[in-house]
């Protein structure tokens, strides 16, 4: 664990540390081209701001409507058919959609099922393995505004489930 | 995609919330948006211009070369429309290093600059360009060695063994990514357009 941490910690700085060594060795003006792609960022994250808006605006309104929960509830007999632990469900559903409530509830499900429980550890792995899909693709599409995404969720929601079932038949059948 | 989704959760989740009496919690979630938007653009903020500067850097040295020079494979077989622009697959290349590292907040710069750069040469400036496509669909795939937040979390809860989950974790993202990659690519074949 601490031999791990330390690796974890190791890695920005040393990205860095690296980065500015080369251009100090092959005598670039560091910092002026530093200022330069600085002046950038501020660029990309003007063009960002409205979608982020947008999107919490709809995905706090699902979240907070009680919708999610229903939907939830009417899955719920399928899933156990297919021997889907209904506990992962919240998490599974919320994932792809927004990254602070994932996180929250995945917390929520490891404090209540035990961080060791195979269920905590089935929340653990889907957290580590996927990504806000939604909030990924619409902040690289507006990033340069574009507006026809040519069916991309329906690709990276097919990385997410199976990255989903994965989790679940890892610790379900494999490590049992 | 957005403008049929994002109207579709509005009115559903505003017309549930009137029939299951939760109206207050939606007019609190409505205002706490702005906030949530407001607090995440600030901090990106910050980390975007830090990166940026740090990989405009990078970009000026051979350290880049050295980078591509190994990815090269990779980046060959995923964006084979942008395997000649040095621009490009440099960012891609810093894109998946920051990846891998589980430096989320390093990656998504680099990302969007890569981003940048595909629009100057997509053909359909509205549309998503085949490379966008995998761009995107790699980074939603999160490959990372160590997942850093997730180990965080189950520290601060008291597990006994922290890091039990990163070997599931390697299996579930990697076939994960197989996944969507081969998604796209089928994505891509089945849309036929140019660039």
């Amino acid at each position: 664990m601490n031999v791990l941490n330390y690796i974890s910690n190791l890695a920005m700085p040393s990205i860095i540390l690296l980065i500015v060594i080369y251009a100090l060795k092959e005598r670039k003006k560091a910092f002026d081209i530093f200022l330069d792609g600085a002046k950038e960022g501020i660029q990309i994250v003007f063009n960002i701001f409205p979608t982020l808006i947008g999107l919490f605006l709809a995905v706090g309104a699902l979240r907070s409507s009680g919708i999610l929960d229903m939907i939830i509830n009417v899955v719920e007999p399928f899933l156990n058919i297919v021997h889907f632990p209904s506990e992962i469900m919240p998490l599974a559903m919320l994932r792809p959609i927004s990254g602070s409530s994932s996180i929250a509830i995945a917390t929520d499900i490891m404090k209540n099922f035990g961080v060791d429980s195979n269920i905590g550890l089935i929340a653990a792995t889907i957290m580590g393995s996927t990504e806000t899909t939604l909030y990924t693709i619409a902040v690289y599409s507006s990033s340069v505004k574009i507006k026809k995404t040519r069916g991309v969720l329906g690709a990276a929601l097919i990385a997410d489930i199976v990255g989903i079932i994965t989790s679940v038949v890892i610790w379900t059948t494999f490590l049992n | 995609m957005l403008n049929i989704v994002w109207p579709i959760f509005i009115i559903i989740s505003f017309i549930y919330a009137i029939f299951s009496g939760n109206l207050e919690k939606l007019n609190f979630s409505i205002f706490e948006s702005t906030e949530t938007a407001i607090n995440l653009s600030l901090t990106m903020l910050g980390t975007m211009c830090l990166w940026n500067g740090i990989i405009e850097i990078a970009m000026n040295t051979a350290l880049i070369d050295k980078l591509n020079k190994i990815l090269k494979p990779i980046i060959n077989f995923l964006f084979p429309e942008v395997k000649d622009n040095r621009e490009i697959t440099s960012e891609i290349s810093m894109n998946m290093i920051a990846n891998i590292l589980g430096l989320g907040n390093a990656a998504t710069p680099l990302g969007l600059k890569a981003m940048k750069s595909m629009q100057k040469c997509n053909t359909k400036k509205d549309t998503l360009s085949n490379s966008m496509l995998m761009l995107i669909v790699i980074n939603t795939a999160s490959i990372q060695l160590i997942p850093t937040t997730v180990i965080a979390i189950r520290t601060s809860l008291g597990s006994e063994n922290p890091t039990a989950i990163v070997l599931p974790v390697w299996i579930a993202t990697i076939l994960a990514a197989i996944a969507g990659i081969t998604a796209t690519k089928f994505l891509i074949k089945m849309n036929g357009r140019n660039k």
